[in-house]
């Protein structure tokens, strides 16, 4: 991509006593800042710097913080594009000047390279990953019995040839996650309620007699998923197994987030919504400090109750814990944050790869901690058991029951080969 | 009308004089929506005064404030109109008795029941209402498209009776607590504006100015308070809203002091959750109204 260097002066600016004047001379100024918006990752519509350039026009004098405000008001969509906005604000119109009018040519914020890793770095990446292309499974000869062989292996002895066929054998799966019925009505012949509009409708078209009575039923939607993935140490590769999956299963469904902790949380469900789970985990691994420190599964819970709980785990959400369950952290505050999980979400699913290795038994503190508000105790070792998983998923039960079964400590029911 | 739209300033202090104190960047969105004839997007923490703005915005311009609360699985039956059937059927049946059934009959004017949406775009109306369309995000994504469409042109259209078109477009504000996203495209219709927390001066005018009988120290001891009580690390963070209560039950209390006491027994007025709660009953309660003194 060639772009000029830089962006051209701003036309000379009338008198403040002119606002008319103000505003149109500072169309192209509006403009050129639109575009520096954009350059910083910022969808900026023409329809809105359209609706910036009436907003100015609207205003009886116009301060520098005056034109901030309206550019708040018209150029954003949501609260994270604020402090974006504020910043290239300030590097377009300079701290402190009253009109746009004179200053030096700045640097476009693409063109300073300190502000393109930091804030640009996650969007460029989502660009990057977007293009990589899929590869088409069947075209690779001996799959069967690969498969029959990695269904039983445990992923953390895989070699990379093998993670590589499992990854395209993963995004081959399709689930249908488990629907829910919402309270929107929708024209269904099998449905218990009458639908009056239908039948009135009807019967004008048939002199007043209705030939047969059309029914209404609530619809159907898919529940969201929601999945919160460890990756300290030996998990991030079962993670990133796991991921892949989801990813692969989920492509076509908007409704699934997907965070990340070891030490913090981190959504990475924008960079998943693109093809690339490596890069996506990429991208999250750079957020991550210290990253083998161990997991303090607890706090990280904590602060997905506190941050994003409220707004992801509405409308019967499915949760799906990854980890091993190896907390650092005190038990207590693990279990109160799971308390608080099972009792937000529809279910609540714990993975551990570590369940069905030979003599495992969840006593480690943080895993026992857990377990009595876990709904569903899964492995994710192998293929199997991700397949067992996909069987899981799509036969959620409708009803949550006032109390949860006692949960499984046992690997579950596992088809016999 | 009593409100001046000259400027964000003269907005801001209309609003102010009915008891609405707002920042300057919420005089501008407001502001701006009213002259640009935009719909207002306000997104923000429940109990931050989104829909109180709608109703202050109606009476300072002595305007109908038409409301529609949306929640799972809203329709158009119950957004915008929807056939009395009960009457229809009525109808039919007469027309049967006599013979003569006339689908015109079926679908008259006044069997239309007229939902909060499609009252707000009567060509009857001589004034543009304020229409307040609350918790979007409770709303289903289909009802979003519905919206958008709505919001375009201002018109409804009704197979059996033509396309309704509102003489005065309503001033509409939109309110979303975000417990999930809603579109982009409906958003870029609107003005945008983040409704945050306020400052402290701020929450103090809008305490003082909703609750007069609270003493001016006490006021203020209240709301130091409360803003503290929002840096903690709580699952549900009081609103302005929440403060005004608190603030109008310490007035109807009548004491003159704000002690540990009197701030426990009444601390259901600001947290709504009992963790939250157990989490302030003890030492850390006297700490921070120390602080807040």
């Amino acid at each position: 991509m060639t772009t000029p260097p830089r962006i051209a002066p701003p036309p000379p600016v009338a008198s403040p006593l002119a606002p008319q004047a103000i505003a149109l001379g500072a169309t192209a100024e509006l403009v050129g800042f639109g575009r520096a918006l954009r350059a910083a990752g910022l969808r900026v519509g023409a329809d809105q710097l359209e609706a910036l350039a009436r907003a100015v026009a609207c205003l009886p004098a116009l301060g520098r913080r005056d034109l901030h405000l309206a550019a708040r008001a018209t150029l954003v969509t949501r609260r994270e594009e604020l402090a974006l906005l504020d910043d290239v604000f300030a590097r377009w119109f300079g701290a402190g000047a009253t009109t746009p009018a004179p200053r030096k040519m700045p640097h476009a914020p693409r063109h300073d390279l300190g502000y393109v890793r930091t804030v640009l770095g996650s969007y460029m990446a989502q660009r990057a990953a977007a293009a990589d292309r899929e590869v088409d499974v069947a075209s690779e000869p001996r799959v069967a019995s690969a498969l029959e062989r990695l269904q039983r292996k445990d992923f953390a002895v895989c070699t990379a040839a093998e993670r590589d066929a499992l990854a395209r054998l993963l995004r081959t799966m399709r689930l249908e996650l488990t629907l829910r019925r919402s309270l929107r009505r929708v024209r269904s012949r099998r449905g218990r309620q009458l639908d009056l509009a239908a039948s009135l409708r009807l019967a004008a078209r048939h002199g007043g007699a209705l030939p047969a009575l059309p029914r209404r039923t609530r619809k159907r939607k898919r529940r969201p998923l929601v999945v919160l993935a460890d990756i300290s140490g030996s998990m991030e590769l079962y993670v990133r197994i796991v991921l892949q999956f989801l990813h692969a299963v989920t492509r076509h469904q908007r409704a699934t987030e997907v965070f990340v902790f070891g030490t913090r949380l981190t959504r990475i469900t924008a960079q998943l919504q693109l093809r690339d789970v490596d890069a996506a985990l990429e991208r999250a691994g750079h957020q991550i400090i210290d990253y083998a420190g161990g997991t303090r599964i607890g706090d990280c819970l904590h602060a997905f109750d506190r941050q994003h709980a409220r707004r992801v785990l509405g409308r019967g959400a499915v949760v799906l814990v990854i980890s091993d369950g190896l907390d650092t952290g005190p038990p207590a505050v693990l279990a109160d944050a799971v308390r608080r999980l099972a009792g937000r979400s529809h279910r609540l699913i714990w993975l551990n790869p570590l369940l069905g290795a030979p003599g495992y038994q969840p006593l480690a503190d943080g895993m026992a901690a857990a377990l009595p508000f876990v709904d569903d105790f899964l492995s994710a070792r192998d293929l199997g058991s991700l397949e067992a998983l996909a069987r899981h998923l799509a036969a959620i039960p409708r009803h949550r029951g006032a109390a949860r079964p006692a949960p499984r400590t046992a690997p579950p029911d596992r088809q016999p080969a | 009308m009593t409100l001046e739209l000259t400027s964000p300033a003269t907005v801001a202090r209309d609003l102010g004089a009915r008891g609405y104190i707002v920042d300057d960047a919420l005089a501008m969105s407001t502001f701006l929506a009213l002259r640009m004839q935009r719909p207002l997007f306000l997104e923000g923490a429940p109990g931050v005064g989104k829909t109180l703005l709608a109703q202050v915005l109606a009476e300072a311009l002595a305007a109908p404030l038409i409301r529609l609360q949306c929640h799972e699985g809203l329709d158009l039956a119950q957004a915008a109109y929807e056939w009395n059937y009960p009457r229809q059927l009525l109808e039919l049946q007469a027309g049967r008795d006599r013979g003569d059934v006339a689908v015109a009959d079926l679908y008259r004017d006044d069997l239309l029941l007229k939902r909060p949406l499609l009252q707000a775009i009567d060509p009857a109306r001589d004034r543009a209402p304020v229409l307040l369309i609350d918790e979007l995000d409770r709303a289903d994504e289909e009802f979003e498209s519905f919206l958008l469409e709505l919001l375009a042109e201002f018109q409804i259209t009704i197979p059996e009776l033509g396309t309704i078109r509102a003489r005065h477009r309503p001033i509409v504000v939109l309110t979303s607590n975000r417990t999930r996203d809603v579109h982009d495209a409906l958003k870029r219709r609107c003005l945008y504006h983040w409704i945050d927390y306020p400052s402290f001066a701020t929450e103090l005018a809008i305490v003082r100015a909703r609750v007069p009988a609270l003493a001016e120290r006490l006021a203020a001891h209240a709301v130091g308070f409360a803003q503290r009580l929002r840096r903690e690390d709580l699952s549900k963070l009081p609103g302005v809203a929440e403060t005004v209560d608190w603030g109008a039950a310490l007035a109807e209390l009548g004491v003159d002091e704000l002690d540990p006491a009197t701030t426990r027994a009444t601390l259901g007025l600001l947290l709504k959750y009992h963790d939250d709660l157990e989490q302030l009953r003890g030492p850390r309660l006297d700490q921070l109204l120390a602080e807040a003194r």
